[in-house]
């Protein structure tokens, strides 16, 4: 039971948020809502499913929200300008967001440089280079992306698919299973016979992946291309994946409670929308707060296992 | 197949870190249906040793076979799919796993692209169960105690089909229940025909379980033995460095200083499961030794004394009436530690010699008070003069000077504090002859001076030579104290070794 | 050598390839008996990175590092302009400012010292909260303000050099004093470089970490001040953005280890010039705005496949003997 408790708690905390709305806000409590609430947050979520292998492998990706924004204006620019097809243009946004972050796992893997720093660069150079494509955002005219966008389905689809495979991978294909050892304890895991930087550079790459399908989400949510888009989203992915229970440590979680800490960010988000009155600030201060809790909570119980 | 040839053989092993020699020319055997203990102190080369025998590290030099046939393992990957597991004290398991994942990770069966979840758990539970091990393979590893962890750990290693499976300190934090536990493993085991590497620093453990025992010192190896035709008064004085003959020698020359008054006082200090409650007293102007070999409860003691560790019983209480808590409030009650391992628990390498030695002193004015730069360098100057220091300047990062000098200046750091009791932990390990004569030298000195001195030295001579009285400790606690000349080394081997003889 | 040399070395090229492609780079005018130039505009640009690179130096000695100080100087601005426009006098609101960058800087510390967290994790905190707290007080507007007292801290001038120079150079001077004038920087390089000698010595770890996420926080208040009287206004959305991101950037150019151990200020300062000179050259050659993003990933590379043991093996000895 004791591994579960992060999970309960956050599945716990986002069931209590969301009836509280449901009784305060006269139709919250609705289908509509709930599709909305995947559809608004599905880039994010899609993106917090790559942070989430990053961070249970004890690192961590800054990048997330600038490669969301390249994504982005590099669809827009080849759709708009080039005039490739979308799907065409799609696929090699997606190839070069893998290559992209397979290039910072190399960099953490075989010389051992801190992510942090790592993500750092790989988050100017995605931003920079998108800036360099278009300063201004470009709207998608091609009516390729706003058929997808009118699909009320679609962008939930693609994040609860995504979500589908991201669990098959991390727990039902040795990769999964040695991401978790790695940010368990990587020294154990080498001896163990766990190829340890080959699954790092996977780990960066399938983050890398994340965060283009994010963009791609991103582009068809907004129907344009933005360089600047997904500023900061970055944060918001890490929080939803602390929130969801995953130690920033490493090993511990899993994408159960980080589907679960996306949708407890969305619904703050909603209900502060139903309020009408409190603006949208408060959502950052109450996931700060959020974060606080589960951070000290969890310091907590370690700190209780400690001593038992 | 021949016979005599060895499940594991080991001819001439050499390895080298930079300059320093950490095995020479060792040999080893291992039998199949055999356990084997290997022994020595701190500095032996028993870890080097494993490191080379399971592939950690890659051998300078030597030969390895393995039922006659040379192998060479590149990484524990490798030695492993030769047969040779090893469970070291700490790293085998990743914790936030259960017990199934860390039986199978790296290895996991798979159905169709998938792991095969119900296979992983089937075979699981028989491994646990081959080792009677009545564990939830679905338990987190972390959740488990120690003992079981070692447990899950070498039924991993016996699901890889290990021929050879070595232990490193299997037993150091386990129970008298749980080793009997272990043991009884080991047993079915050596029956089943594995030959067995037990590295261990319990003597009764040795005794009990194993067929020979290799012993090592200094990287060099001392003999190979049947255990059952080894007196434990020999084994110890195997480790110890002395033979037979030395043992029977006389030690003379004893410190003849008068004692002042108490310095300081431990009553009924103790920690559970590492050191069992003990009294002490040290004088001014005394030096009282502590004997007992790897694991004996001496560091463990020396920790208590200067508060590194909170004890759950007892005081340790100063001449003044204070009672530190921590190990600031102990520099600042006139209590100094060098420590045993002076890499990781004493210098900051990449700071100055310089700043190394100001140290303690500035931690104990605080930092508002900061020595002026002067003064400072007068201090450096002088502890340089009198321990003969030779770095190219104060200023040169002390991780540069060699292991002698580093030594110093850990002892420099604590007598520029001109502390009332200095508790050393190992003050001449690793450094060279000429270093050690001065070290004692100075030791003698600060003993006039009427400084109060608890000394922890491997060497059993060098405790005997230069204390009042020596306690010795055996398993944590303190099982004897000798004075004056009554502490023969002859004298502290019997009571280390247990044998009432 | 002295860990910022590289530093140094990096802005003098810098400089002599601005002095060389432009021609009056160097040229410093006075007007209204205000200096201007080149050298001037990068040194009053550098100032909000520079101050709390000094802070940030400190707390990347002992291991650590503070992601929230983006988010406090955008408190810091916010607060500032509010407390201004609701007619407190301005000592009274510099003190509410600096003490409240005390107050964030004491939490992050107290997370990180008694409460053990993880440096990154214990700041991310205050990073995502800390902006919204901004974004509440000023109500997301961003607001003005024309008090000559706040402006001065952008743009006002003493003896001909700009204000914000004078509270680089005497923050450069406090930090000094504070850090090697007493034992308190000693410390701090013992705390990175080995935490467990420390202890052994009698160190109070957990004191120094305490005050150096304490001086940051009140360093990242200054430079909230000061970005806000450059701009004349609080932009709870943007001031601050990306900050510590700068700064942490700026102590690793400026030669301080992001593993702990011995730092130096004055490097921090040169990091600090070397970005902003880059930024300046990358400006005034016309080169497009957006590239800089682009050089700062190559220099952030750059820097740490240097730092990096394992690449140096890999590029130096591996070629076939």
């Amino acid at each position: 039971m004791m591994r579960h408790r992060p999970l309960i708690a956050t599945i716990g905390v986002f069931i209590l948020l969301t009836a509280i709305a449901s009784l305060r806000y006269k139709g919250f409590f609705s289908t509509a809502v709930f599709l909305d609430l995947f559809r608004d947050n599905a880039f994010l979520g899609i993106a917090a499913i790559g942070a989430t292998f990053v961070i249970l492998s004890g690192g961590i990706d800054l990048s997330v929200g600038a490669v969301i924004g390249f994504t982005s204006i590099l669809i827009a620019t080849l759709v708009e300008t080039y005039r490739w097809p979308p799907p065409i243009a799609i696929v090699a946004a997606l190839g070069i967001g893998s290559v992209f972050g397979a290039g910072m796992g190399v960099l953490v893997a075989k010389f051992r440089i801190p992510p942090f720093l790592v993500s750092l660069a790989g988050m100017f150079l995605a931003r920079g280079l998108g800036l360099t494509l278009s300063l201004q955002s470009i709207e998608l005219k091609n009516p390729f992306f706003a058929a997808i966008s009118d699909h009320p389905y679609a962008l939930p689809i693609l994040f609860l698919a995504t979500f589908g495979v991201g669990l098959g991978l991390l727990h039902l294909r040795p990769f999964g299973r040695n991401v978790v050892a790695i940010g368990g304890r990587e020294e154990s895991a080498r001896l163990m016979g766990v190829p340890v930087d080959r699954t790092k550079v996977g780990v960066y790459a399938l983050a890398g992946f994340c965060s283009a399908l994010a963009g791609v989400a991103y582009t068809v949510y907004t129907g344009a291309g933005n360089a600047n888009g997904g500023t900061l989203l970055e944060l918001d992915a890490i929080a939803a994946v602390v929130i969801g229970g995953t130690l920033l440590t490493g090993g511990v979680g899993g994408l159960v409670g980080t589907l679960f800490g996306v949708l407890t960010l969305g619904v703050i988000q909603t209900a502060i929308t139903f309020e009408g009155t409190l603006s949208s600030w408060w959502t950052k201060i109450a996931i700060g707060g959020l974060l606080l809790a589960f951070i000290v909570g969890q310091r907590l119980a370690e700190g209780k296992r400690m001593r038992e | 197949m021949d016979l005599a040839m060895s499940l594991l053989e080991a001819r001439g092993l050499s390895k080298s870190y930079g300059n320093v020699r950490a095995l020479e020319d060792v040999d080893l055997e291992l039998e199949a249906g055999e356990i084997h203990a290997l022994m020595g102190e701190n500095g032996a080369g028993k870890s080097t040793l494993i490191k080379l025998l399971s592939g950690a590290e890659l051998r300078d030099g030597g030969i390895m076979r393995m039922v006659g046939a040379e192998v060479n393992p590149r990484d524990p990957l490798d030695a492993q799919a030769l047969g040779i597991s090893t469970v070291y004290q700490e790293i085998n398991l990743v914790p936030t796993l259960s017990v199934e994942e860390n039986l199978f990770l790296g290895r996991y069966p798979q159905r169709l692209g998938r792991i095969d979840w119900k296979e992983v758990n089937r075979r699981a539970a028989k491994a646990l169960a081959k080792l009677d091990l009545q564990i939830d393979p679905r338990t987190l590893v972390a959740e488990l105690p120690i003992a079981l962890q070692q447990l899950v750990a070498i039924a991993r290693a016996l699901d890889i089909r290990a021929k050879v499976l070595i232990l490193d300190e299997p037993t150091s934090s386990l129970d008298a229940a749980e080793v009997a536990r272990m043991f009884e493993l080991l047993r079915q085991l050596r029956r089943e025909g594995l030959g067995i590497l037990f590295v261990t620093h319990f003597l009764d453990q040795v005794y009990t379980i194993s067929d020979r025992v290799t012993v090592l010192r200094n990287g060099r190896l001392v003999g190979t033995h049947k255990t059952s035709e080894l007196p434990r008064l020999s084994l110890v004085a195997a480790m110890l460095g002395r033979n037979e003959s030395d043992v029977s020698q006389e030690l003379t020359g004893r410190p003849t200083n008068a004692l002042g008054e108490q310095s300081l006082v431990a009553k009924g200090l103790g920690l559970r499961g590492t050191v069992e409650p003990f009294d002490l007293a040290l004088h001014r102007g005394e030096v009282v030794g502590l004997a007992g070999l790897l694991g004996s409860g001496r560091t463990e003691q020396a920790r208590l004394l200067f508060s590194l560790d909170h004890p759950d019983r007892g005081v340790v209480e100063l001449q003044d009436g204070t009672r530190p808590k921590t190990p600031r409030q102990s520099l600042r009650a006139g209590v100094g530690l060098v420590p045993e391992d002076r890499k990781k628990e004493g210098l900051a390498l990449n700071l100055s010699v310089r700043e190394n030695i100001v140290l303690a002193l500035q931690a104990k004015r605080g930092w508002l008070r900061r020595l002026p730069r002067r003064e400072q360098e007068a201090i450096v100057e002088r502890y340089i003069q009198a321990l003969n220091i030779r770095t190219p300047s104060p200023e040169t990062p002390v991780g540069r000077l060699s292991g002698g000098n580093q030594q110093k200046v850990v002892l420099a750091r604590w007598l520029a504090v001109q502390p009332n009791v200095l508790i050393l932990d190992e003050p001449t390990r690793g450094v060279d002859v000429g270093a050690k004569q001065e070290i004692e030298r100075l030791i003698a000195g600060l003993r006039d001076e009427g400084l109060a001195i608890l000394l922890i030295a491997t060497e059993i001579e060098d405790v005997a030579r230069q204390s009042h009285r020596v306690i010795v400790l055996r398993d944590g606690r303190q099982i004897g104290e000798l004075v004056g000349e009554e502490a023969q080394p002859s004298r502290i081997m019997q009571l280390i070794s247990g044998d009432t003889a | 050598m002295k860990a910022w040399v590289w530093a140094l070395i990096a802005l003098v090229a810098l400089l002599l390839l601005n002095a060389a492609t432009t021609s009056g780079f160097f040229a410093i005018k006075m007007v209204d008996g205000h200096l201007y130039g080149s050298l001037v505009d990068i040194f009053q640009h550098a100032a909000p990175v520079i101050i709390v690179g000094l802070g940030m130096t400190l707390v990347i000695a002992t291991g650590g590092v503070d992601l929230s100080v983006g988010a406090v100087v955008a408190i810091a601005g916010t607060l500032a302009a509010l407390l201004i426009g609701k007619g407190f006098a301005l000592a009274t609101v510099l003190t509410a400012v600096l003490a409240t960058g005390l107050a964030l800087g004491l939490v992050n510390g107290l997370l990180v010292s008694v409460g053990r967290i993880q440096p990154i994790v214990a700041t991310l905190i205050l990073m995502v909260a800390g902006r919204g707290v901004a974004q509440l007080l000023s109500d997301g507007q961003i607001l003005t303000f024309t008090n000559p007292g706040l402006v001065f801290f952008g743009n006002g001038h003493i003896l001909g050099l700009p204000f914000a120079l004078w509270i680089v150079a005497l923050l450069l001077l406090l930090m000094s004093l504070f850090t090697r004038g007493t034992a308190f920087g000693m410390f701090v390089e013992t705390v990175g470089d080995n935490p467990v000698a420390a202890r052994f010595t009698g160190i109070d770890a957990r004191g120094v970490l305490l005050t150096v996420y304490t001086v940051t926080g009140l360093c990242a208040a200054v430079a909230g001040l000061v970005i806000a009287g450059q701009t004349n206004a609080a932009d709870a959305n943007n001031a601050g953005l990306y900050l510590e991101l700068d700064a942490i950037l700026s102590v690793v150019l400026g030669g301080t280890a992001l593993t702990g151990g011995r730092f130096t200020l004055v490097g921090t300062l040169l990091g600090a010039l070397v970005l902003q000179t880059l930024t300046t050259t990358i400006l005034t050659k016309g080169v497009a705005v957006e590239l800089t993003l682009v050089v700062k990933a190559a220099v952030v590379l750059a820097v740490c496949l240097i730092q990096s043991p394992e690449f140096r093996v890999h590029v130096f000895r591996k070629r076939p003997a």
